[in-house]
């Protein structure tokens, strides 16, 4: 009996290894083969028509799309990090964590993180485009996003908050200062990484977003937008519209630089986190 | 607050939500001595001393009842300056907490709290307040060097200068050694015996040895109540409550 019970348990983990290792081959090989295949059917058509000419529908160009990405990632960061930030500060320093009105704010905060960005997309689409009459413009675009990369902000500015050690916060106040010193001179420093870091991702998201622009910049891909009230492009879009209008060698060569773009990204951000993350408050 | 800084406090009782943490609580501390709590885990020594800077505001359900004066000024009144409290009565953890910054900043923060901007000036107080804690020798060289790369007695010692550096005339230390190897303990009961001509120091430890080195007067703390209070050399050799008698003779606690 107890021989044939420890026989099964070797049985089953050797299943479970076997299961498990698997399992992590073939997510790693999909993840891969997307990359190699996006690289070696775009490598080849970037140049420096599709990457900084003027766009023919001969000679297609990503120049509006970088421009309008850069717009985009401008306006919501800027509307979106003062914003996060701030209500977090709010949330950690100002309020009882344990008040039932908090904790249903945190709840809706994390609600809105996982709500599809194509629901962020119709809302901008019916406030900015109809209802505030922007038409199709970078601003509209831009502000949805902020909208959709504040919940994001919020929760992780807060996590980086309720990191730094409570005996931080009371040795400064131990030593006269006021609520809005500590806050400044201890907490937010401590947290700045975190909080960099963050908002590096958010960039990121950015950057990765079509849903939301579709409904709301107005997928202009051949003309260079003049300002923040012009109606523009990004390079996701980019890729979906010289998909969509046969230009595949063009998609996949955005596909790159998307790709690199997103990925160098969450490198610089992970490289910052692991610089000044560690080590710094070792006391928990 | 005036320049007297002697303690007072009178029928002080202390709150946690419906926890009575102290009780009745009287006591006179006074200025240029070395007064130790001693008690056991729990008795409130920690809520005690918190409650002379007006730490325990920090904590949400926590009330306070009773007085207590420094010189004669009622530190619980409304019109009361908290941070100017927090600035004349200063705190040192048990333990370290520098500040991720570098060691100059870390002893430079007080006086910037208080304004004082001057380079000179600042250079000043940190040099004079890194040697009161008996740190400066070993720190000359690397002020801008961050002050999480020192030993553990050097981060207490840099605290203890911290809190010097605000100029106060009270100072309390919770526990201030139990993170620290003897020869750190040492360095730290030397300089609280230095301190104390130019201040008012309250210090709570479980070290009764330490508590004789150093104290002048030492209170014996049990369930949020002060059974015992007197000249250090009394209550450890002819302690008048059998209770008191029973915690320094190790048999409880
Ligand atoms: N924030 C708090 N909320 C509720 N109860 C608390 C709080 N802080 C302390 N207490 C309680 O008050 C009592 C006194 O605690 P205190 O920390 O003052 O003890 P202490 O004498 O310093 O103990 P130790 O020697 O272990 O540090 C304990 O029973 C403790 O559980
Ligand atoms: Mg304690």
């Amino acid at each position: 009996m107890k021989r044939n019970a420890h026989k099964r348990q070797i049985l089953k983990y050797a299943v479970m290894q076997i299961f498990t290792q698997g399992a992590l081959v073939i997510s790693l090989a999909a993840l891969i083969a997307v990359i190699i295949f996006i690289l070696i059917r775009g490598i080849p058509y970037i140049n420096m028509q599709l990457l900084f000419g003027d766009y023919t529908s001969k000679t297609p160009s990503i120049k509006p799309a970088l421009i309008g990405t850069l717009y985009l990632i401008l306006i919501s960061i800027t509307i979106a990090a003062p914003i996060g930030i701030g209500s977090a500060i709010f949330l950690t320093e100002y309020t009882n964590s344990k008040s039932r009105l908090i904790r249903y704010i945190r709840i809706a905060v994390e609600t809105l993180a996982g709500i599809p960005s194509i629901v962020y997309g119709i809302f901008g689409y019916l406030v900015f485009v109809i209802a505030l009459g922007f038409k199709y413009s970078l601003i509209g675009g831009g502000i949805t996003l902020a909208v959709m990369i504040l919940p994001v902000i919020v929760r992780s500015t807060e996590e980086s908050l309720l990191a730094v050690p409570r005996s931080l916060r009371e040795g400064s106040f131990a030593l006269g200062s006021s609520k809005v010193r500590t806050i400044f001179s201890v907490v937010l420093p401590c947290a700045a990484s975190g909080i960099v870091t963050s908002l590096i991702l958010a960039v990121g998201r950015v950057i990765s977003e079509s849903a939301v622009l579709i409904l709301t910049i107005g997928m202009v891909v051949n003309k260079m937008p003049k300002d923040f009230a012009s109606p523009g492009t990004s390079l996701a879009l980019d890729v979906y519209y010289f998909g969509s209008h046969g230009y595949p060698e063009q998609a996949a060569a955005t596909g790159v630089v998307l790709l690199v773009l997103v990925v160098s990204i969450n490198i610089i951000a992970t490289v910052i986190g692991k610089i000044y993350g560690k080590g710094e408050f070792a006391d928990g | 607050m005036d320049n007297k800084f002697n303690i007072t406090v009178r029928g002080c009782d202390l709150y946690y939500g419906n926890f009575q943490a102290l009780k009745n609580v009287n006591i006179d501390i006074e200025e240029n001595e070395i007064t130790a709590l001693i008690g056991p885990s729990g008795c409130g020594k920690s809520t005690f001393i918190k409650s002379l800077n007006r730490m325990n505001d920090l904590i949400e359900d926590c009330r306070i009842n009773g007085e207590i004066l420094i010189g004669d000024q009622n530190i619980y009144d409304k019109s009361m300056d908290i941070n100017l409290l927090r600035k004349n009565v200063g705190m040192v953890f048990q333990k370290p907490n520098p500040f991720p910054m570098s060691i100059y900043d870390n002893v430079a923060f007080a006086p910037r709290t208080f304004g004082i901007k001057k380079k000179s000036e600042l250079d000043k107080i940190v040099e004079r307040s890194l040697k009161q804690a008996g740190l400066w020798g070993e720190v000359r060289d690397r002020l801008r060097g961050k002050a999480m790369g020192l030993s553990g007695g050097q981060q207490q010692r840099l605290c203890i200068a911290r809190a010097l550096a605000a100029d106060p005339k009270i100072l309390l230390m919770d526990e201030p050694t139990s993170a620290l190897d003897p020869i750190s303990t040492g360095k730290i009961e030397e300089l609280m015996s230095d301190l104390k001509s130019d201040y008012t120091i309250v210090i709570v430890t479980h070290n009764m040895q330490q508590a004789t080195r150093i104290s002048d007067k030492t209170a014996f703390f049990l369930l949020g109540e002060i059974i015992e209070y007197g000249k250090t050399e009394s209550v450890f050799s002819n302690p008048k409550d059998k209770r008191t008698e029973n915690y320094i003779t190790g048999r409880f606690g």
